[in-house]
């Protein structure tokens, strides 16, 4: 019973994991795709590591799999907010659909490498690759 | 069918996302557009780096990985704090080579 509850946990972890990346690859805007792997990324990696508990039942393998669940979620979001803060002051261009820039006369924006601030597409002459 | 063979076949399926999903972020790496991109990608690469670490104790039977996982987490996270510090300082400009530290 407890291996079923293991690899119910670890393919929800991966799958987690899954949907996670494929926010980060198809979100037009830098804070969408933070929002994706730091929330997503999470949830998955932490599924995984609590299947691993079900898989291998013993009291130190559960200890370490808390800590690292614990350090996970304390440390995941300071990350997102630091990078999140340091790619709007560096002027990161924000989605053609944003309806609203809160932080618009609070943080002083940077000018990126952005021609186009408006378009992620052409947002760099030669440099990025395929579309 | 036992619990055993689930597992095994669980490891196999979440090994088998995990990398689909390391390809998707791999791609966001490549393609950027801008230098926060592929920070945001390399620390998503860091958390599916744990979830290979915590699945590698189902494959190799060693419970030491789960320490592995550990120090994954916390080199990813100073990698992103250090990356968010160079970004917002302004030494890191895009990929077009031009600096201005200040």
């Amino acid at each position: 019973m407890m291996a079923w509850i293991g690899a119910l946990f670890l393919v929800l972890g991966a799958a987690v994991c899954l949907v996670a990346s494929i926010g980060v690859l198809r979100l037009p805007d830098f804070f969408m795709r933070m929002h994706a792997a730091t929330k997503a990324g999470v949830a998955g990696a932490g599924l995984v590591l609590i299947g691993i508990v079900f898989a291998v039942p013993s009291f130190e393998v559960a200890i370490k799999v808390a800590l690292a669940n614990l350090f996970l979620l304390l440390t995941i979001p300071v990350a997102g907010h630091l990078l999140g803060r340091a790619g709007y002051v560096g002027g990161v261009p924000l989605w053609r659909g944003t309806e609203r820039d809160e932080l618009a006369g609070v943080l002083k924006r940077g000018a990126f490498d952005a021609p186009h601030p408006d378009s992620r597409d052409n947002a760099k002459p030669g440099g990025g690759g395929p579309a | 069918m036992s619990g055993a063979a689930a597992l095994d076949i669980a490891t196999t399926i979440a090994g088998v996302l995990l990398a689909i999903a390391t390809v998707c972020v791999a791609v966001r790496i490549v393609r950027g557009p801008s230098t926060p991109d592929r920070v945001v990608a390399l620390d998503m690469l860091s958390l599916i780096g744990v979830a290979v670490a915590g699945l590698a104790v189902l494959v190799s039977g060693s419970t030491a990985f789960v320490d592995i996982a550990l120090g994954v987490a916390l080199v990813g996270f100073l990698a992103v704090v250090a990356f968010a510090g160079f970004i917002e300082r302004g030494a890191i400009r895009g990929d077009d080579g031009e600096e201005d530290t200040p």
